[in-house]
Order: C-alpha cells, then sequence, then structure tokens
C-alpha cells in the first residue's frame, strides 16, 4: 500500500517531468494560437495587428491548401497500405521455419534505421536518376525509356522512399507480436489438424490486428510530419506535386516569412493530428489496465 | 508435437524469405558498395556490381574536405546530451508512476504521449522565433532541448513498462532496511532496470541520431548533426555519388548496427508498451 507519505515523494519525483511537458506543450501552442491572429510577417512592418481568422481564412482558402491535403492523403494512405500489406507478408515469411533467420530479419528491418536524409538521397540519385540511375539502366534493358521519377511522377518517388523507410517498422513490429503466438496454441491447432488457412484465418490474422493497429496509428502520426524526404528531393515539386500539409507550413514560414499565415497551418495540422492520437491513446490506454 | 516441415518446403521457404528481405536490404547494400567506387565508376554504364578498383579515396575526402568528423560529434553530443537529461528526468518520474501510482496516473502518462503526438510542424513558428529571440540558433543548447522535450514522453513510457515490471516486495525489503528513497532508486532499483534503461537509452540515440525535422529547421553549421549534413548533399553541384555513399555509409552505420543488436528491445518503445 502507498502510504502518504509515499505519495507526496512520488509527487515530487514526478513533477520535473510533468512541468516541462507541460511547458512544452501549452508555451509554443498558445504562440502559435496567438500568431494564428496576428497579421505578423518577418518582413512586413514591425505592429502585428490582431486580425482574427483572416489568417485561417486565406490559408484554407489558397489553393495550396487544398493541394497539400490531397497530398497529405495520398501519401500517407499509399504508404499506410504498402507498408501494412508488405509487412505482414515479410513478417510472416520470417517467421516461417527457414534457415539463417536472424540475417534474413537483420537485413528485412535495417532500412527503418537509416536518417531520412541518407534515404532520400540515396534513391533520388543511385536508383532514380534518369540517366545513370540503376533503374534507368534497368528500364534500358527492357528496352522501356527510363523513367525521370523526379520530373514525372515525384509523388510515386517519395512514396517509394518513404515506404521503404516503414514497411521494415511494420514487420519490426509484427514479427514481434507473431512470435508471441503461443507456441501451444500453434501445436494445439496442427494436432486438430486444422489446415494452415484456417489456422492463418482464425488463429494468425486476429493476433495481429491488434499490433497491426498500433502500426497504423503509430505511422499515421509519424506519415503526416515527413518533411526531410520531401526537402531533399522535390522541394515541395515540381509545382505543388509534392507538397504535404507540414512542407506548405515550412514554406509559409521560412520562406515566405508568413508567421500569421504559417501559424494558421500549424493549427490546422495540430487538429488533424489529434483526431488520430486520440484513437491511438485509447488503444493504448487499455493496455494499461492490464 | 509440431510436424517438422520438410526440408525442401523449408528451402524453398528460404529462398523466398531471403529474396524479399534482399530487395529491401540492397538500397543500402548499393549505397555501401557506391562508397568504394571511383566517382567515374559511380555512375558507370552499365553499373559495375563487383568488379571494379576498390578504393578507400571516397571515405579520406569526404572527411578531409568537409570536416565529416565535426557534423559527427555534433550528433554525437546532440544525441548524448539529450539522451543524459531524459534519464535524468524520466528516471523518477517512471519510478514514482509505477511504484506509488494514484488514481491520476493512468491519466498523466496518457496525456504525456499526447504531447510526442503534436506534429512538431505545428510549434515551428513559435519555436523558431524563441530561438531567434535567445540566441539559441543553431546551438546545442537549443537542439538538445528540442530532442530531449521531444523524445521524453517516450522514455518515460518505455521506463515505465520496464519498472512495472520488476517485484514491488523488493523495494519494499530495502525501504523496511531503513533505505532512503534516493538510495533504493540508485542501488535498489537502477541495478535490476539496467536492461529496461538501456533500451531507453538505445530507441532515444536512434530517435535523436535520425530526428530531421528540428536539426533541419534550426541548425545551420555550428550544431548541424550529420542528417543536415547529408541534405548538403542534394544541391545539384554536389552530385558526386561516391562521396554522397561514402559518407552517407559513416552516418548509419553506427545507428543500423545498435538498431540491429536491440531489434526486440525496440519494439517496446516504438509502440509504448503495447507490443512486446
Amino acid at each position: 500500500m502507498a502510504t502518504k507519505q509515499t505519495q507526496s515523494a512520488a509527487r515530487l519525483l514526478a513533477a520535473p517531468s510533468i512541468g516541462l511537458l507541460l511547458i512544452w506543450m501549452i508555451v509554443p501552442l498558445g504562440l502559435t494560437i496567438y500568431d494564428s491572429t496576428l497579421n505578423y510577417t518577418l518582413q512586413g512592418n514591425p505592429v502585428h495587428k490582431f486580425i482574427g481568422w483572416t489568417n485561417y481564412y486565406y490559408f484554407v482558402t489558397d489553393p495550396a491548401f487544398l493541394t497539400s491535403i490531397w497530398n497529405t492523403l495520398v501519401l500517407v494512405g499509399s504508404v499506410l497500405v504498402i507498408s501494412i500489406v508488405g509487412g505482414t507478408g515479410m513478417a510472416l515469411l520470417l517467421d516461417q521455419p527457414i534457415f539463417g533467420q536472424g540475417a534474413a530479419r537483420v537485413m528485412a528491418i535495417s532500412p527503418f534505421f537509416i536518417m531520412a536524409t541518407v534515404a532520400a538521397l540515396v534513391w533520388k540519385n543511385l536508383f532514380m536518376q534518369p540517366v545513370f540511375g540503376l533503374f534507368a539502366w534497368i528500364a534500358h534493358l527492357f528496352g522501356a525509356p527510363p523513367i525521370d521519377w523526379f520530373t514525372n511522377d515525384p509523388m510515386i518517388a517519395v512514396i517509394i522512399i518513404v515506404a521503404w523507410q516503414w514497411l521494415p517498422f511494420a514487420t519490426l513490429i509484427l514479427l514481434t507480436a507473431l512470435q508471441s503466438l503461443d507456441l501451444e496454441q500453434k501445436d494445439a491447432a496442427q494436432m486438430d489438424g486444422a489446415p494452415p488457412l484456417s489456422y492463418f484465418w482464425y488463429l494468425v490474422l486476429p493476433h495481429l490486428a491488434r499490433p497491426a493497429t498500433v502500426v497504423i496509428l503509430i505511422e499515421t502520426i509519424f506519415l503526416l510530419g515527413i518533411f526531410a524526404e520531401i526537402f531533399v528531393t522535390t522541394g515541395g515539386g515540381p509545382g505543388q506535386a509534392t507538397t504535404n500539409l507540414t512542407f506548405l507550413v515550412f514554406r509559409s514560414a521560412l520562406r515566405d516569412f508568413d508567421v500569421g499565415g504559417a501559424a494558421a497551418g500549424g493549427i490546422i495540422a495540430v487538429v488533424l493530428a489529434n483526431i488520430v492520437s486520440i484513437f491511438l491513446t485509447r488503444l493504448v490506454g487499455k493496455n494499461l489496465e492490464g | 508435437m509440431a510436424r517438422k516441415a520438410t526440408t525442401s518446403r523449408r528451402l524453398v521457404m528460404t529462398f523466398v524469405a531471403y529474396t524479399f528481405a534482399l530487395i529491401l536490404f540492397f538500397p543500402i547494400l548499393w549505397m555501401v558498395i557506391t562508397s568504394f567506387k571511383s566517382e567515374a565508376d559511380a555512375i558507370a554504364l552499365p553499373p559495375k556490381f563487383l568488379f571494379f578498383h576498390w578504393t578507400l579515396a571516397n571515405y579520406i575526402d569526404v572527411q578531409a574536405r568537409n570536416n565529416y568528423w565535426r557534423f559527427a560529434f555534433n550528433s554525437v553530443a546532440l544525441s548524448f546530451g539529450s539522451t543524459v537529461l531524459g534519464l535524468i528526468v524520466g528516471i523518477p518520474a517512471a519510478y514514482a508512476f509505477a511504484f506509488a501510482p494514484t488514481k491520476n496516473t493512468k491519466q498523466i502518462l496518457l496525456w504525456m504521449l499526447s504531447t510526442k503526438m503534436m506534429p512538431a510542424v505545428g510549434v515551428l513558428v513559435p519555436i523558431y522565433l524563441l530561438l531567434l529571440q535567445f540566441h539559441l540558433l543553431d546551438t546545442f543548447t537549443g537542439l538538445i532541448l528540442i530532442l530531449f522535450l521531444s523524445n521524453l514522453p517516450i522514455m518515460i513510457w518505455m521506463l515505465y513498462t520496464y519498472f512495472k515490471e520488476i517485484p514491488h516486495e523488493i523495494l519494499e525489503a530495502s525501504r523496511m532496511d531503513g533505505a532512503s528513497r534516493w538510495k533504493e532508486i540508485v542501488y535498489v532499483l537502477s541495478p535490476m532496470a539496467v536492461p529496461g534503461i538501456a533500451s531507453t537509452v538505445l530507441l532515444n540515440i536512434i530517435l535523436s541520431w535520425n530526428e530531421t525535422f528540428w536539426s533541419l529547421n534550426v541548425t545551420n553549421i555550428h550544431a548541424a548533426p550529420l542528417t543536415a549534413f547529408i541534405a548538403s548533399y542534394s544541391s545539384p553541384e554536389g552530385l558526386f555519388w561516391a562521396k554522397l555513399s561514402a559518407a552517407s555509409t559513416l552516418a548509419v552505420a553506427p545507428i543500423v548496427l545498435l538498431g540491429w543488436f536491440s531489434q526486440r528491445q525496440l519494439v517496446r518503445g516504438l509502440t509504448f508498451g503495447a507490443v512486446k
């Protein structure tokens, strides 16, 4: 039993972390909300007049906004589908009785540990460069014209790069979950002569449902904020073709110096992310009961 | 007893699994191979896979011309700085949540998790302006504080899930023997929690080392880590593939190795304890 004295000591130990995180959350967020109501540019007049919802109005009615929302959805959606489907397949493969499982596993999950700028530049140059890149050479082998990825299919190129980083994450999580599937359950199912397909359908898939949900939610949080991959490959272009919401806000703030408009965009991004995080928090919260 | 998979089936599965694993791994392998080529071989057509003149010249060039080691040092300093701060603040908090939970503990933990959900871009503007105002742009202090605070919830969560598995009785026994709370944490809890703390440290180093949003936006030259150094190769005139590959290989090698050794433990931290 926790005594009263223990309780107060515990409060003291937890206080610094709670205080710091409270400041970390409230101060910047409060300032963003405040800035979003001002006519505030880094180059313009030094007086920042209160203009209410105007920044939001301009940010949302700018055609670039709808494009960026669409791009964000396409990027997040495609990468989620590729990484969940591919990651489940890869995890199931690695869970089979194969020789040298450890080495195969290490190779398959390695891309997750590669920093975003490296991943993006290696793909952009060594693979997707239209003259000397490996893909151009492969296309040439088949007599096909090389694809100029970043001119003609920039979004697909970005999706490939990002999916390459996140499929291994899904593999890692799902494989760990698979390996925790009770061995006795596996044996029992085989003893009962369950055909492999129904074993997979009734035992394995339900077991993967929860970790897969966790993967989806965590990836969504990270994918909504994809930045470096776009920053070093396309710079959001050509045109607006690869500008997601994060990149649009970045551009308004640090390229156009429109503090107020960028702040309004930032708040919109926060609202969108919170919708996802509510689900994730619930799911993880259930785990705390046990 | 489980039926033993037949050897031929096993061989086929091995072949299939390795094929897909190799496809995923290939870009890394190709990067490493390219790093040992001359610039001419790097863009040769058809590509040279293994039979070319292997050279270490790029590795020598990269660090001689671009002062690679300064950026590497920055990465190390930033990751370790933010990790140490995280441990100092995170261990006592996780200890309190695990061993003296109140009815609010669950709410507090979930709230901490929710701060991690906040997209960085939502607070880019004020953080940038605050750093500007306090002359912390492009400084270690500025970026370490950001990395520390943005990873603190993950650290606390991971430590908490490990601490919760330590039996309370042991701590109570030490308390009976008159150990102070501080001694309890340092001498009784910490040794038992070493594996958990080590995994937490590893995850935090990996996350800080690979962080790109803040390091690209709030550093320039002085405190720029390897992520930013590699990004500088994105300019068209910087298209030296062999050198890019050598610099990239050096930048990712330590983290990939750490990742290999700690894959299983990382899962817990990455999923906030939802998958173990």
